[in-house]
């Protein structure tokens, strides 16, 4: 009974930090099949001509490697900090929709389950993450794999726009008082970026995918070349999307570890405005360089220049950012921790990633690596080597707050040098690789063309990738067995999820804070001024928001509202019809009872 | 009663004083131009694309969408009166324009309807030619928020007609007509660029 009761508690949870534990592992389990299915490409690859794997399963290997990395794993492991952190930074109980905060995570489990479901009817999408039209046509395309690959992103896309409305709202208005904009922790000021890119860019992707689902359901003629249709619509609606979710999965870790750095330097984070307006203007950029994608399409010497140039711009405030986080170290007293280990990964690979970023700006160029295993390896470095290291600084350095245990600092070196050397040895080969002609997306090659040493090499290293993965998940479940127990502020922290116990009490601020400085903590500790008193209110007293079973309800709706388009008309109006009832009973839950 | 609206509308102090409900839907209209950007960005992209079928000129009847548009925009007029009588807790004027505003909208998304029956008898579909394709997306995705609205303000007309619209609510009844006014203006923009700049 109480288990039941514990269950239908996380089913119908509206508390942030639940939420963030929810969202947390279920990305994470997410990336572990991507992982696997990333293990999968490189076995198949490690040999010429091997026949492990077909064509066709390789085509929805690749695919859904793309697609679950991007939207299913490295995007919800920022909502996760984004959920669990940015209240308790701001000094905030809850975030401003706290029911809609958990529809979107329930929008987001089922369309991830939806997506990956596709692999049991031998459907999974293969027409490559960006799935270039006309590919994706009926004509090329006859098999259900892009049904459920553009109504699963639909799904997520509505995931993604709801959390962002969402955080807008609590980041510019739950502040607590004197936590003025120039006073918020950089992490939450790169979320509060993301959001806007969020509710910016998946629009035109909406849009892209929906007349992508006329031209496949109804028979339209959008992406039709032979009805007048121009499948480069799709290319830029798509990376009109494309470009600014490149900075929605950067930005977030880049707040990471402005957080991280600071704490372990023992220093403040150095130029902490210029790194502000840097994210801003990285972000406004993002929107003007997404033909920098398209270079080989012929779009003309003019746009190629325009896009070029933008290109090269962003390079300026990504290198301002890492100059600062390098004079954050300079003069610190540092202390070597994990969190610190993975923070400095991402600044060194990241900056690989970030020159042959630069490469790629200059069309001519861009027009040799196209395609190649080259930007493979780019990629990977901005995305494994930039996001992924700055996620991992973040877990590290946030899971004594989450999970009020300590994790072991000698394991957590074991997997970072593993991951570092493992992440280096799978990608760096893919560098030569792409010189040396390899494209991407091939299921197998010919031997005699010299890619045997590298493509092997990769294969290993990938390996590697993977045993880093399983000490970290070995880290995690000792602490959560026998771990030691978190003080409420371990790493000597400078912002205010660090005053508050490990993990945080349901209300979080038995009182709330009151800011007076941009490193609050610190201020407080360093005895330049008393800490807040804490009030004797007693923390029943304090109203939080009830929990509520409709999010589930009307995510359950709109999951089964997509799933009818693949099955039967009924299905849809079924789901339409608990979609429609559900939203009705959230929108007056609390007129009836309790004001909320 | 003064105090009473402050009340409601501030049950929390926020930041910046506004509520956030109303922010957040602020953020969600910012959304919603770029995608309707993206739909007209592609009406124009294929305008005069489309190698056979009926064009726009030969269908599109101007002054029958002149009146529908007329009656849209004077729906936003409705929906002014319908927040106003809701702020001073004017009962009679709530039930009366919260009705008036969906009805309105009603009559707009008929016209619509015959517009789409009577194209689609002169041979204008969604498969016949890019036109077809851009001109029912664009504006069936038009349509549809209209019939979101109507429904929605309908909702409210229910509540006012149960008597439980106060001034407390009047927030709501604003966010209905942000988005009421929000779907007026979008109509404006593709009236114009898809019949009056054929």
């Amino acid at each position: 009974m109480s288990r039941l009761r514990r269950l239908t508690g996380w089913l119908t949870t509206v508390d942030h930090k639940r939420i963030g534990i929810l969202y947390g592992v279920s990305a994470f389990a997410f990336f572990l099949i991507g992982g696997i299915e990333a293990l999968l490409i490189r076995l198949q690859l490690a040999f010429p001509r091997d026949s492990l794997i077909s064509a066709e399963t390789y085509n929805q290997l690749f695919t859904m490697h793309g697609t679950t990395m991007i939207f299913l794993a490295v995007m919800p492991l920022s909502s996760a900090f984004f959920n669990f952190l940015v209240p308790l930074m701001i000094g905030a109980r809850d975030v401003a929709f706290p029911r809609l905060n958990a529809l979107s995570f329930w929008i987001f489990l089922f369309g991830g389950i939806f997506i990956n479901a596709s692999f049991l009817f031998g459907a999974a999408p293969n027409a490559g993450w960006f799935g270039y039209a006309n590919l994706t046509s009926k004509t090329f395309s006859e098999g259900q794999n892009l049904d459920f690959w553009l109504l699963g992103l639909l799904v997520l896309g509505a995931s993604s726009l709801i959390a962002g409305f969402n955080f807008i709202v609590t980041i510019v208005n739950m502040r607590a008082p004197g936590m003025t904009f120039m006073r918020l922790p950089t992490f939450v000021w790169m979320t509060l970026i993301t959001q806007f890119l969020i509710i910016l860019a998946f629009p035109p992707i909406t849009v892209g995918l929906i007349l992508l689902g006329f031209d496949r359901f109804v028979g339209t003629n959008f992406y039709n070349p032979a009805a007048g249709g121009n499948p480069l619509l799709w290319q830029h609606l798509f990376w009109l999307f494309g470009h600014p979710e490149v900075y929605i999965l950067i930005l977030p870790p880049m707040g990471i570890i402005s957080e991280v750095l600071p704490t372990f330097a023992r220093k403040p984070l150095f130029g902490y405005p210029v790194v502000i307006y840097s994210g801003i203007l990285i972000a406004f950029f993002g929107f003007g360089v997404w033909s920098h994608h398209m270079f080989t399409v012929g779009l003309g010497p003019v746009a190629d220049s325009a896009f070029s140039i933008a290109t090269m711009l962003i390079g300026i405030p990504t290198g301002v950012k890492i100059f600062n986080w390098l004079a954050t170290l300079w003069g610190g007293r540092i202390r070597f921790q994990t969190p610190l280990y993975f923070a400095l990964g991402f600044i060194s690979m990241f900056l690989i990633g970030g020159l042959s970023g630069i490469m790629h700006a200059s069309p001519p160029v861009d027009m040799q690596q196209q395609d190649s295993y080259f930007v493979v390896a780019h990629l990977h470095y901005v995305l494994v080597g930039g996001s992924l290291f700055g996620l991992f600084a973040g877990i590290y350095y946030w899971w004594p707050k989450i999970a009020g245990r300590l994790l072991d600092e000698r394991l957590g070196r074991v997997n970072f040098w593993l991951f570092f050397i493992g992440f280096n040895v799978a990608f760096f080969p893919m560098h030569f690789l792409g010189v040396m002609g390899m494209p991407r997306r091939i299921y197998t090659y010919a031997e005699g063309l010299n890619w045997e040493l590298w493509n092997r090499t990769s294969t290993a290293g990938a390996f590697l990738l993977g045993v880093a993965i399983l000490v970290f998940l070995f880290n995690a479940l000792v602490s959560l067995r026998r771990g030691a127990v978190a003080p409420a502020d371990p790493w000597d922290g400078r912002t205010l999820e660090w005053s508050i116990p490990s993990p945080p009490p349901s209300y979080n601020f038995a009182e709330v804070p009151i800011v007076k400085s941009r490193d609050e903590l610190w201020a407080q500790k360093k005895g330049r001024r008393s800490a807040v008193p804490r009030s004797e209110a007693s923390p029943e007293a304090i109203h939080l928001p009830a929990p509520s079973h409709y999010p589930i309800v009307v995510a359950f709706g709109i999951i089964t509202l997509a799933a009818g388009a693949l099955t039967h008309l009924w299905v849809s109006v079924a789901g339409a019809f608990l979609m429609i009832y559900g939203i009705y009973r959230f929108a007056f839950e609390y007129r009836s009872g309790a004001h909320g | 009663m003064i105090a009473e609206i402050h009340a409601g509308a501030h049950a929390l102090p926020t930041s910046t004083g506004l509520d956030h409900r109303k922010m957040g839907f602020w953020a969600f209209l910012g959304s919603e131009c770029m995608f309707f950007g993206s739909l007209i960005a592609t009406y124009m992209v294929y305008k005069g694309k489309s190698p056979s079928g009926p064009q726009p000129h030969e269908i599109l009847n101007i002054p029958l969408t002149s009146i529908s548009t007329f009656v849209l925009l004077m729906s936003s007029l409705l929906m002014v009166l319908a927040l106003a009588a809701v702020q001073r807790g004017d009962r009679l004027g709530a039930k009366l324009w919260l009705f008036g505003t969906p009805f309105f909208g009603s009559i707009f998304l008929a016209f619509q309807v015959y517009e789409f029956t009577t194209f689609v008898h002169e041979g204008l579909t969604l498969q016949v030619n890019l036109f077809g394709g851009t001109f029912f997306v664009l504006t069936g995705f038009h349509g549809a928020h209209v019939s979101v609205g109507v429904v929605w303000l309908l909702s409210l007309w229910v509540m006012a007609l149960r008597n439980r619209l106060t001034p407390v609510d009047a927030t709501i009844v604003e966010i209905a007509g942000l988005y009421w006014h929000f779907v007026d203006i979008v109509w404006i923009v593709i009236f114009t660029f898809v019949y009056l700049l054929q």
